[in-house]
């Protein structure tokens, strides 16, 4: 889960697989019966954050998919120092067995649709997006244009990686001329949007679907909340940027809830082929 | 932010400036004898100043409040200029500017970012930082150039895509990505001149092209020093070391590949000597454009693409 991995003093305190505390209600929740819901509270209906590998394992038929481009790492191209140099902390991820960046792309089938699904990974730094993301997606949407299959991409991403500067902006531009080329090749993109997708993730890929789908209660946004609270020095609405607020103001076609979402996939996907 | 003062940094030069003007107009020879020297000195300090400039400074002087911005540089460069407004839906920002225009006698499409030079027209100007509307203006020019074959030049200098509450209801994220990829595919030569701050996605937003210049002070980063400060070190002490470690310089910008060119500026920058600075960008910007309009319709966006195609540093284990 999500919240132990970002949040060492859970980690401690609570055995993985047993008792869970709800984000949304506060509820303590079993462990088995959290995973049997897709991680949405059965309470409250809250939405917890997945892996990547947890979201291709419930989109797929059967759980089963093949992953591509999983070598592709991310490297230091600046040499980029904050409290520690970026470079060991790379490091570090690779040595604790976060080996995919922040994106793992993979072949398989949604309702016996065939597709290919790049979902991202938030444990790994915040599912910023570097060359690394850039690269895989860029290539996911090249072998889509390639295979003439359709695309879906789950973002969940804090936006683009600092720690790779203006190279990490021009994956922006590097992923959404690729997708130039799928819209072009007329097959079908669908973007999935989960809590949260900010930034240069929802200012490039994340906003160009055929057709947007939400998560409910995502946060989906250009600045973050903490920005646009500085910057008007005013407190925001209730819900602003949430997937519903997004879906009355025309930028998201669905909010669809997880357990919807494979068969909302499935049939839109359908529907477009 | 755009409209600050003169930095500290180059405080020494102004004041130089100042006397130097003042001796100008004294027209008694030991004035004159004065003004010789103080030009010296003055060349002398530029050099000083200006060969040891940290990324820190060259922020400085890409936000200086006097370089010149997209009007000066459409009024120095273009003629028959026709501004045309509004994205046909919500509005008309004046963050934005776009038109027709001609270059050397050819019509072009002309798009940027526009900065306000007094309190008030930067008020107007939302300090340079475009809404919604603004990229989908500028979407409509790119999509008029193209129905009518004109090449596009775009001049960026913006702290930013406007971070406020109705810049979200509008779809910020959505404008700027729908930009990024008609950019990419669009038939017709693109020419991006990075004339001040290079601002994030607010930049890009109308930064994709065959060709991106960089001005010599121009800036280009992902955050800016004092977000990037911020976040990493909470910190507002730290927004040099930032500006150090975001790589965001003419210079750097063009190892990485992001840049193709840089254009130089007069001494001391281009708000000392702005029309010398908008003749320079013009110079580079006639080569570039003589070289596209060589290229094939349909080969543009495949060339542009395959140049994108190359950005990124990653390894494969």
């Amino acid at each position: 889960m999500w919240f132990w991995r970002s949040d060492r003093s859970h980690e401690s305190r609570i055995p993985e697989g047993l008792w869970v505390k709800c984000a949304g209600c506060k509820e303590t929740l079993y462990h088995k019966e959290l995973e049997h819901h897709l991680h949405v509270c059965p309470r409250c209906g809250f939405h917890h954050r997945i892996a990547a590998r947890t979201r291709l394992g419930q989109l797929f038929d059967g759980g089963s998919y093949k992953e591509l481009f999983s070598k592709i790492f991310s490297t230091d191209p600046l040499e980029f120092v904050d409290n520690k140099p970026y470079a060991d902390r790379l490091q570090g991820l690779f040595e604790r067995g976060l080996r995919d960046d922040a994106v793992v792309v993979a072949l398989g089938r949604i309702g016996g649709v065939k597709a290919i699904v790049g979902a991202m990974e938030y444990g790994f730094m915040g599912g910023s997006m570097g060359s690394a993301v850039g690269e895989k997606l860029t290539r996911a949407i090249e072998r889509s244009v390639k295979l003439r299959l359709p695309l879906v991409i789950v973002s969940c991403s804090g936006g683009a990686r600092m720690q790779e500067g203006v190279l990490s902006l021009m994956q922006m531009a590097k992923i959404s001329a690729a997708l130039a080329r799928l819209h072009k090749a007329r097959l079908p993109y669908i973007s999935v949007l989960t809590d949260p997708t900010t930034g240069g993730v929802t200012a490039s890929y994340s906003m160009l679907g055929d057709i947007n789908i939400g998560e409910p209660g995502a946060l989906i946004g250009f600045a973050g909340p903490r920005v646009i609270e500085q910057t008007i020095r005013q407190k925001l609405p209730e819900g602003f940027q949430r997937s519903e607020f997004l879906l009355e103001h025309g930028l998201l076609d669905l909010v669809v809830p997880r357990r919807e979402l494979k068969d909302t996939l499935a049939r839109c996907l359908g529907l477009l082929l | 932010m755009a409209g600050t003062p003169t930095p500290p940094f180059l405080a020494p030069i102004e004041e130089l400036r100042r006397q130097l003007q003042a001796a100008e107009e004294r027209p008694d020879s030991a004035s004159r004898a004065q003004a010789a020297r103080l030009r010296r000195e003055l060349e002398r300090e530029l050099r000083a100043v200006m060969s040891n400039l940290t990324p820190w400074q060259q922020c400085q002087l890409a936000r200086h409040p006097e370089r010149p911005y997209a009007l000066d540089f459409i009024k120095g460069l273009f003629t028959d200029w026709v501004e045309l407004h509004g994205d046909r839906g919500f509005g008309d920002d004046p963050a934005m500017v776009a038109g027709l225009a001609r270059f050397d006698g050819e019509p072009v499409a002309v798009i940027g970012h526009q900065k306000g030079r007094d309190t008030r027209d930067r008020l107007y100007r939302n300090f340079g930082q475009p809404r919604p509307e603004g990229y989908r203006k500028a979407l409509r020019i790119l999509q008029l150039a193209e129905k009518f074959g004109r090449p596009v030049v775009s001049f960026v200098d913006t702290p930013g895509a406007f971070p406020g509450i109705d810049a979200e209801e509008r779809g910020q994220a959505e404008a700027i990505a729908h930009n990024l990829r008609v950019m990419a595919a669009l038939e017709v030569p693109i020419v991006v001149v990075v004339t001040g701050e290079g601002g994030s996605g607010g930049a890009l937003g109308i930064g994709v092209g065959d060709r991106v210049l960089m001005m010599q002070h121009a800036t280009y980063s992902v955050i800016s020093p004092e977000g990037c400060a911020a976040i990493l070190w909470k910190d507002q002490t730290q927004v040099p070391r930032a500006a150090e470690a975001l790589r965001l310089t003419a210079n750097h910008l063009k190892a990485l590949g992001v840049a193709d060119e840089i254009v130089p500026e007069p001494p001391g920058g281009a708000h000392l000597d702005p029309a010398q600075a908008i003749r320079s960008v013009g110079v580079v910007l006639r080569k570039a454009l003589g070289e596209l309009r060589k290229v094939r319709r349909d080969e543009l966006p495949r060339r542009r693409q395959a140049k994108l195609r190359a950005l990124g540093k990653y390894s494969e284990r």
